[in-house]
């Protein structure tokens, strides 16, 4: 067996326990819950066995040393990484806080990552490095951002979670905020899947799924009707989940998570990725461009949202002090 | 008098607004939205290819209309517009002014060490336990001293009419973390202005056997760099049976008034060559052709005669031993062969390099061939081995040329941001306050504790404590 079915399996294991994750939220059967815990390990211990089959695959193609043919080196891979990190790190927190239901919020981001990767078409193939990943810093640099970027994405779910469990009002900010956010994921993973059942294609590359696929079957479409008809199915679903959220809030609040618990772990999601984000994407990627280009900092737009997204951490770090 | 606090009132109300969270939050937010019109909008780039990606936003009739606005604005070249810089340096004021203002006050607390607790301010703070313990309150304390310091709590012991105190903290310096983290942003800062004003961002191409004393900062903007640095070679190589670059090299020579100072050093794209505070990079290489372009080839003979060839385009050199000689009389740097077996050139670099060869015995034009770089099958000829090793002076390397006093303090800066964020998350100010007094039948503890972050392991951790207390 070769990397890309290990990773398969782990895809479809993330994705039934997602299922498995919002049936014991919904039905609280233990017996569930321990399922879908099992089919998360399952996932991850098969994710584990994908990646380094596929650091050993990389390195044989790749004619150079070990510590550079870490597979790391395009969105693919990335995207696999992160997914890795986030499970990971949602395994640590399921087994300190002997707390099952983060699961159901976590998992859907793995999902849709992972779900991403097939419905764009993603070029799944090893590609050797070109010159300038050529480096040592290409491990320490990749490895400690996806690792942040997985503490932000468990972060974003907490808060979240946060959100649905300390708002009443209807009309209140804070609850038409997550209602609103909550809507717009779910409608936007909706359409991807539409997408994908509609064209089930083979698309050569990221981009030309963007330009030609991406929410064709459905806001993109060429008939104004359906275009028409898939902003109002999204806006329904919208104020559905602005109707029924409280429904959501009592699951979560019948599991005793309790607010101060959600907000120590956003807290500490972004207290463990933000320094890790700094010294290892943002330091460490301006010495090695320092080193590669000659420029620390150029302003290009990946350094630029980098330092936008650490602005935004920067600042919810602040309100603690 | 009333001008002078007039005077007062208004640094006062400037004061107040360079300290404040909500300058903060408003200059980063004009930060992060400029900039991200900024990634949108293509930095330094030709007016058309901007025109093209805002017709899709505009429409084609209002998108050069909405390029000269755009452009005048800035937009075009924005991380180097006054106004952009004008927005960093009031988001360095607000962060100096910000920490002036809070840091006297944090100074004091970091500056005085714990001291004991009144009895009375105990069931005041927010974290606090109460219960009794067997024995004197004298012996207890010496036993819960030993529980403070198994859990990295050294204590003072205090003792005030019969009861006894213990307090112990940790992490007190950390508090000053946060300031380190604004100090060392203030610091890169630093380095950054130092770089923009001493230093230059150039570049240059160099063919190989070139000699140059100067880069280019742009088409027109020429740098002395007070040295002469030459291309010796320049070598790409590239993955099996593909285009894509393995690796590229120079070799290339300092000079100094004519004398050689650095010989032949080779760099390549993750590693540069220093000189004088100049520093260059390998970033890219291209085809430059020239008549003086040397072809560098191993000739072997059929008898096993081997020799060394360098000749240019139409020189005829001779397969030693035989009575055969050879010229090149077609050349091509990327060769390649359509459908209809057609030779054809697919692109103006020396990707897959290749000479056509005419071999002639006695003034008799005997046959030709095609022989390529990278396919050593197609060397072999019917009087021997041609084996076509380099085309000398046709590519230039493409050197970033760059000098940088400022990068020294940048990464000192990195380093102190490092420190300090290690001390903002991973440290915290941690005190601890056990008291005991006299009660029948033992002695009554009352634990108060805080910590200015991590509230919530903290409490686990006092929880702990106060269980080996009782134990």
């Amino acid at each position: 067996m070769d990397s890309s079915q290990f990773f398969g399996i782990s895809g479809i294991a993330y994705i039934l326990a997602m299922v498995a994750y919002i049936a014991y939220l919904v039905f609280r059967n233990s017996a569930v819950g321990i399922i879908a815990t099992t089919i998360t390990a399952v996932g991850f211990v098969s994710h584990t066995m994908a990646f380094f089959l596929r650091w050993k695959e990389f390195y044989e193609i790749g004619q150079m040393g070990i510590l550079r043919a870490i597979p790391l080196t395009n969105l693919y891979e990335s995207l696999i990484f992160f997914v890795w990190c986030l499970i990971l790190g949602y395994l640590i927190i399921e087994w300190k806080y002997r707390n099952r239901s983060f699961g159901a919020f976590i998992t859907p981001i793995a999902g849709m990552a992972l779900a991403f990767i097939d419905i764009s078409g993603m070029d799944k193939n090893i590609h050797p490095l070109i010159p300038a990943l050529q480096s040592n810093w290409l491990l320490a640099h990749v490895t400690m951002s996806f690792t942040s970027y997985a503490a932000f994405a468990i972060s974003f779910a907490t808060a979240m979670m946060y959100l649905v469990a300390t708002t009443d009002d209807k009309k209140s900010a804070g609850y038409v905020f997550w209602t609103v956010a909550l809507g717009i994921f779910v409608s936007v993973l909706l359409a991807m899947g539409i997408d994908f059942l509609v064209f089930r294609v083979a698309v050569s590359s990221p981009e030309s799924f963007l330009k030609s696929y991406l929410f064709k079957a459905t806001y993109r479409n060429s008939s104004g009707a359906i275009v028409l008809g898939s902003y109002l199915a999204a806006a329904a679903l919208i104020f559905a989940i602005w109707k029924f959220g409280h429904v959501l809030k009592n699951i979560i609040t019948s599991f005793s998570l309790s607010p101060d618990v959600l907000d120590d772990l956003t807290y500490k999601s972004v207290a463990v990725g933000f320094p890790i984000f700094t010294l290892g994407g943002l330091i460490f990627g301006a010495i090695w461009a320092d080193q590669a280009w000659g420029r620390y900092w150029s302003w290009d737009p990946k350094e630029t949202w980098s330092l936008i997204t650490w602005f935004v951490y920067a600042f919810i770090s602040m309100r603690d002090f | 008098m009333s001008s002078d606090r007039k005077n007062n009132s208004l640094t006062d109300t400037i004061w107040n607004i360079f300290s404040s969270v909500k300058l903060a939050v408003v200059v980063f937010s004009i930060i992060s939205l400029t900039s991200i019109v900024g990634t949108v909008i293509e930095q330094q780039a030709e007016p058309e290819r901007n025109i093209k990606l805002l017709a899709k936003f505009v429409g084609e009739n209002f998108a050069p209309t909405a390029f000269r606005i755009l452009n005048t604005l800035g937009f075009t070249d924005m991380f180097r517009s006054w106004w952009f810089m004008s927005f960093l340096f009031v988001f360095a004021a607000n962060l100096v002014i910000c920490s002036l203002d809070r840091l006297p006050k944090i100074w004091k607390v970091v500056k005085e060490p714990i001291k004991p607790l009144a009895p009375e301010i105990f069931s005041t703070m927010s974290i606090k336990r109460e219960f009794v313990v067997k024995g004197k309150p004298g012996n207890a304390s010496e036993k819960a001293r030993a529980v403070l310091k198994g859990n990295g709590f050294a204590a003072d012991v205090r003792e005030d009419s019969g009861a006894f105190q213990l307090y112990s903290e940790k992490g007190r310096y950390s508090r000053l973390g946060v300031y380190v983290v604004h100090l060392s942003i203030l610091i890169i800062m630093a380095g950054a202005v130092i770089g923009m004003i001493f230093g230059f961002n150039a570049s240059l191409n160099l063919p190989e056997g070139n000699v140059s004393d100067i880069a280019y900062k742009s088409e027109s903007m020429q740098i002395p760099l007070g040295f002469e640095i030459r291309c010796d070679n320049f070598d790409v190589s590239f993955y099996d049976n593909s285009d894509t670059p393995k690796s590229f090299k120079s070799r290339l020579t300092i000079l100094e008034k004519g004398r050689e100072v650095i010989k032949e050093r080779e760099i390549d794209v993750n590693s540069p060559l220093h000189y004088k505070g100049i520093t260059f990079y390998q970033s890219s290489y291209g085809y430059s052709p020239s008549k003086d372009s040397i072809f560098k080839f191993m000739v072997t003979s059929n008898k096993g005669a081997k020799e060394e060839v360098n000749v240019k385009f139409g020189e005829t050199f001779a397969i030693a031993g035989s009575g055969v000689s050879a010229k090149v009389i077609d050349f091509s740097p990327a060769l390649a062969m359509d459908e209809s077996g057609r030779l054809y050139t697919y692109i103006e670099m020396m990707h897959n390099p290749a000479a056509l060869v005419e071999f002639s015995e006695n003034g008799q034009q005997k046959y030709r061939q095609w022989i390529l770089a990278r396919l050593p099958q197609t060397w072999k000829v019917a009087d021997g081995t041609v084996e076509f090793k380099h085309l000398w002076g046709a590519q230039y390397t493409g050197l970033q040329v760059r000098k940088d006093p400022g990068v020294g303090v940048v990464y000192l800066g990195c380093l102190v941001m490092t420190l300090g964020l290690y001390a903002t998350f991973f440290m915290g100010h941690e005190r601890v306050w056990v008291r005991f007094s006299e009660e029948k039948g033992g002695a009554k503890v009352f634990v108060a504790a805080s910590a200015n972050k991590n509230k919530i392991s903290f409490e686990h951790k006092i929880d702990k404590i106060t269980k080996e207390l009782q134990a």
